[in-house]
């Protein structure tokens, strides 16, 4: 389990990455805190000739924020958020999933982009920031910015609205309002361990804002309209043959038990969201 | 405070352990060293038409066709019946699981092994796999072995008399159990570093092993070279299990290799190696009933345990020892008159059986512990009283049951009430019902197992093994400055040995641990053992070296009484100095007179000198019985399938604690992976026998977080048989989990109609065993 031989970069800076990323081929890859890549290469699933490190750029670490938003640079950490060093466009959550994800070994290195860019049907960030309705900026090695919201970024099991020659450079989250309540539960066999079954609820009623989301399924994450029109009408927590059936109609592959799970995620996290104050 | 035998002293490895300073397989640095990576099999079953080598590596890698002077590992057996199997180190004519080695390629670095190994194409005509056991069984499957006429190494039967059972039983139980395929995942996985020594004219062999001298005899056997010429040293290993207490294919291509390039070469097992050709333990499946009367007496057992065995009998525990163990320990602590039992071992498309911390018992005592408490539920009894009630009694102390087993002593019983006692049974029945009316599902379940410790030569010989272990060996010596060594070819691996062995000189000796240097591992430098496995280490070493060092005593004091000018037998030892009334000397002295300046003794001083070796054996062979009962608390949350704990305990005896520290470490650790058995671990494979679980995201090893604080308390009756009244200890803690945690789960789900019989009891099995029952009104609350 040792990776090809490639070469690696590490530029100083954005500008100098991006140049990188014109000149080469195909076969390069972008490192951010290589907790995705590193397996990949180690199985040799990912054979890159190149690999150009983005870790230490600051221009990929800031925080910019913004009326109304907040833009956070790709190569923050999830230690980061979890540790509560990050403003947070709405009261906790991003912590409490950034606190989920894998262990601390993990979490100090692995970062917000880059877990969007691998697009493990598993991972959290895809499916939380789904529900925060974020949106994603990327740059080309022209230099041109293009932004599309995140259930149009991820279009399956690791893939991604991504070119070869583009670089995530952002996630843009709205602000909440104080009024604003959030939910996300997931189940693992083992703590630290990738979920079998993640739901998560955020809604925001001076926003009329209201979004369920199922994840860990076989691919991209699952946005359902009806179940987030009828919470947030309701204000209670759906039966599981009503979300079972919404299951039944978004994705109907999925074996009994996926969906029984996905189920009771989300009865528990829009549990939790309305015993929110 | 001694250190002696009974004292709760830290171990004299942590030190080096604990900072990075130990030297495992792969910390070694040679020169001109090369790294090894082998071509696998990417089929489980096939014919090797070819191996394509590209010019520019031919003298880099090597496949069977080089190793022509090696012989296939052949393990005999003399059971009747007994079928050997052929395993070449590197295929030669037919791949029999997915991981078997075909080709070793050689580079300065793993990683450009992996690159040549990449480039080595290899053709294989596809056979039908065999995937399980009972497809295997059946008559007109395809053939494993081509010179067999089906595909069983062994079946036996135990046929004893169920004529009372079947007549007066009011209650007849009939299960099916699975338990599943598992790795034993050390830190460490195997590793082996050979070189050719032109000095010694020695292939001296490095390797993760728990049995240093029987791989040098192995390695000598098949690689047709005199033992004299082998020398295999284990350094440290990060964990054994039974893992590394059988001979290793790649231990024989890699000294191949070393032999033929004159070059040190290495390999070490990768995490994704060991979770696919390492693939090779645990899997049984019982056909099984059950007599009882309507106190739910057991009457009769007619069971039929099938043994996925794999693709080929190790060396030197062959494919039988498996269903020998099961066959012979399924009765276990139980007091039972009518006993039937057929097994079968089943060659199948997966890496051959190697046994494992308790061996062949964490199938049984599952199979045993979840019958006796569907004979409790059927005859509407508490589960404890009616496995309390089915035990041999203390009274009946030494007791030979149904399958000639010799308990040698204990209260079996008494580990039940301290269980029940401990777990507060009766309050627990009140919170659990309590509990059942919010709709939270707690359940209580127990696990009463016994462990066969250092079962010795006549037990071994039954099982009809090409290698039985017999007297074991230890030096004691005084070193020329007076403190002491101790040598043995035992070893140690995260166990504890190395403190506990110097334990007991230090009893004998009256010197601090710290004072005795421990020498283990090196056939060069240490005394023939079988090593360490069947929890044998303490009790035989332990012996060993008490013998040794109570023979070292004698002779210090002759040499002191020439000192002291007095008589031997008034010499008594005290904190490492030999005292006659109120005179004494150091050992020091001693040691300095007879090393450096023995013109201070008489002329009539005795010239066996302060080194001695001794051998020994228990009075018995058939091994003594340490016993214990767990009792673990779970509650089960019927909508995810998860399973937490509320409680675990465990009550034990193994006879004379040498350490209790070191104990309780060797208990967690056991229970941790026994939980790990109940709930987690299992390999996958799809129909054409690939492994879906080839990393660690996928087989899932419990963390601390999902284990109980676990409870332990111990009895001490020693063993009448062994030296200081000890039993081994090491693998029982892995025996009971399965069954006291299906236990527990079955009787928290019982109001849902749910009875698990299946390890591992993942959510995903417990959610669909609830949807199969379909009480949702239950689920509710
Ligand atoms: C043991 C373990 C457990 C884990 N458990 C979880 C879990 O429970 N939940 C979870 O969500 N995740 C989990 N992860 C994954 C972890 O969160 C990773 O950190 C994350 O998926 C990838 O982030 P990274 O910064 O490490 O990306 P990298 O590994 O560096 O990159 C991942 C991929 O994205 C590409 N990439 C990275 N950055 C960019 C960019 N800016 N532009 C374009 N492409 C880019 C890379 O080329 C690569 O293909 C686990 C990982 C491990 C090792």
């Amino acid at each position: 389990m040792k990776p090809v031989g490639f070469q690696f970069a590490q530029p100083d800076t954005l500008a100098e990455a991006m140049q990188m990323l014109r000149d080469v081929s195909e076969d390069t890859k972008i490192m951010s805190g290589g907790q995705s890549l590193g397996p990949m290469l180690n199985l040799r699933l990912a054979r890159p000739e190149k690999i150009i490190s983005i870790a230490g750029l600051s221009e990929l670490r800031e925080v910019d924020e913004g009326e109304g938003f907040i833009e956070f640079g790709t190569a923050l950490r999830h230690a980061e958020f979890e540790d509560g060093s990050l403003p947070e466009p709405i009261s906790g959550m991003m912590r409490h999933v950034a606190k989920g994800i894998a262990y601390r070994a993990v979490r100090n290195r692995g970062t917000i982009g880059g877990s969007l860019c691998h697009a493990d049907p598993a991972a959290d960030w895809i499916t939380a920031l789904t529900a925060l309705g974020a949106t994603v900026r990327m740059v080309s090695a022209q230099g041109d910015t293009r932004d599309v919201d995140m259930t149009r970024f991820i279009h399956g099991a690791y893939r991604t609205e991504l070119n070869s020659d583009e670089l995530l450079k952002s996630v843009i989250l709205p602000r909440y309002s104080s009024s604003a309540v959030w939910g996300y539960y997931k189940t693992c066999r083992k703590v630290g361990e990738f979920a079998d079954a993640i739901a998560s609820w955020v809604a925001d009623p001076k926003k009329r804002y209201s979004r369920v989301v199922f994840g860990a399924t076989a691919g991209a994450p699952i946005v359902s309209i009806p179940l987030s029109r009828q919470i947030a009408v309701t204000g209670i927590v759906p039966s599981k043959e009503v979300i079972k059936a919404e299951l039944e109609r978004l994705a109907p592959d999925l074996d009994r038990v996926k969906k029984h799970l996905l189920a009771v995620a989300l009865q528990r996290c829009t549990k939790q969201a309305l015993n929110h104050d | 405070m001694g250190t002696g035998i009974g004292a709760r002293v830290a171990r004299k490895e942590d030190a080096r352990l604990l900072s990075g300073q130990a030297k495992f397989v792969r910390d070694l640095k040679f020169p001109r060293l090369l790294e090894a990576a082998y071509v696998r099999s990417p089929l489980a079953h096939g014919r090797l038409k070819s191996v394509t080598i590209p010019e520019k590596y031919k003298d880099r890698v090597f496949t069977a066709s080089n190793l022509s002077d090696v012989l296939p590992i052949r393990p005999e057996s003399t059971l009747p019946g007994y079928k050997a199997s052929q395993q070449y180190p590197l295929v030669k004519d037919k791949v029999r699981f997915v991981g078997e080695c075909i080709a070793i390629c050689v580079a300065p670095t793993r990683a450009e092994a992996e690159d040549i190994a990449e480039q080595v194409i290899v053709d294989i005509d596809p056979l039908p796999p065999l995937v399980n056991a009972s497809d295997a069984k059946t008559r007109d499957a395809p053939r494993l072995h081509d010179d067999w006429d089906d595909n069983l190494f062994l079946t036996t039967a135990f046929d004893g008399d169920l004529e009372f059972a079947e007549k007066n039983a009011t209650v007849v139980i009939e299960r099916e159990y699975n338990t599943a395929r598992q790795c034993m995942n050390p830190m460490e996985g195997k590793g082996t570093l050979s070189y050719w020594d032109d000095k010694a004219g020695q292939l001296v062999v490095y390797t993760s092993t728990q049995v240093p001298h029987l791989i040098r005899t192995g390695i000598a056997q098949y690689l047709q070279m005199d033992q004299g010429q082998v020398r295999v040293i284990a350094p440290d290993v990060g964990g054994g299990f039974g893992y590394k207490c059988v001979l290793q294919p790649e231990e024989l291509s890699v000294s191949w290799v070393a032999r033929k390039l004159k070059r040190p070469v290495r390999w070490v097992e990768d995490r994704r190696e060991h979770l696919v050709a390492g693939a090779n333990t645990r899997q049984h499946h019982y056909k099984l009933k059950a007599y009882a009367d309507d106190r739910g007496k057991l009457l009769g057992i007619d069971a039929e345990i099938t043994v996925d065995i794999g693709a080929y009998s190790v060396w030197p525990f062959t494919a039988c020892l498996e269903a020998a163990q099961a066959g012979g320990n399924l009765p276990g602590p139980y007091a039972l008159e009518g006993y039937r039992c057929k097994t079968y071992s089943v060659a199948t498309n997966k890496p051959g059986f190697t046994p494992y911390r308790g061996v062949a018992r964490p199938g049984v005592c599952f199979a045993m512990e979840l019958t006796i408490d569907a004979i409790a539920r059927a005859v509407g009894r508490e589960p404890a009283d009616v496995r309390r009630e089915n035990l041999v009694p203390g009274s009946a102390m030494p007791y030979t049951n149904v399958t000639g087993k010799f308990y040698d002593s204990g209260d079996y019983q008494h580990s039940v009430t301290e269980a029940a006692r401990a777990i507060g049974l009766e309050d627990f029945r009140k919170r659990q019902k309590e509990a059942r009316t919010q709709g939270r599902f707690l359940g209580l379940g127990f696990g009463t197992f016994t462990e066969q410790s250092a079962h010795g030569t006549k037990v071994f010989a039954a099982w009809g093994l090409p290698l039985v272990p017999g007297y074991e060996q230890a030096m004691v010596k005084l070193t020329p400055s007076g403190s002491v060594e101790v040598r043995s070819g035992n070893h140690s691996f995260g166990q504890g040995l190395e403190t506990t062995i110097a334990q007991v000189a230090s009893e004998w000796l009256t010197v601090d641990i710290d004072k005795i240097n421990v020498l283990m591992g090196d056939t060069g430098m240490t005394p023939y053992s079988t090593g360490a496995y069947a929890s044998r280490g303490m009790v035989m070493a332990g012996g060993a070296v008490s013998k040794a060092a109570e023979e070292l005593v004698k002779r210090i004091k002759i040499h002191a009484s020439h000192l002291l000018q007095c008589d031997a037998k008034d010499v008594a030892l005290k904190d490492g100095k030999a005292l006659s009334g109120a005179a004494s000397v150091d050992f020091a002295d001693i040691a300095r007179a007879w090393y450096l300046r023995p013109d201070q003794l008489d002329e009539d001083v005795d010239t066996a000198g302060l080194e001695v070796t001794q051998g020994y054996k228990p009075d018995i062979d058939t091994g003594v019985f340490t016993y214990a009962t767990h009792a673990a608390i779970v509650e089960v949350d019927p909508e995810t399938g998860k399973v937490s704990f509320e409680d675990y305990y465990v009550f034990e005896d193994c006879g004379r604690r040498v350490n209790p520290l070191i104990l309780e470490g060797q208990t967690y650790g056991g229970a941790a992976q026994g939980i790990g058995t109940a709930l987690f671990e299992e390999v996958l494979y799809d129909p054409s026998g690939q492994p879906l679980t080839s990393t660690l995201a996928d087989y899932i090893l419990p963390g601390p977080a999902e284990l109980p604080h676990f409870r332990l308390e111990h009895s001490e009756t020693p063993s009448p048989y062994t030296r200081h009244g000890i039993k081994g200890v090491g693998e029982g803690a892995a025996i009971a989990p399965g069954g006291a945690v299906l236990n527990a789960i079955n009787d928290a789900l019982e109001p849902l109609g749910v009875e698990l019989n299946e390890l591992p009891a993942t959510p995903h099995k417990i959610l669909s065993a609830i949807m199969d029952a379909d009480r949702p009104e239950e689920v509710a609350g």
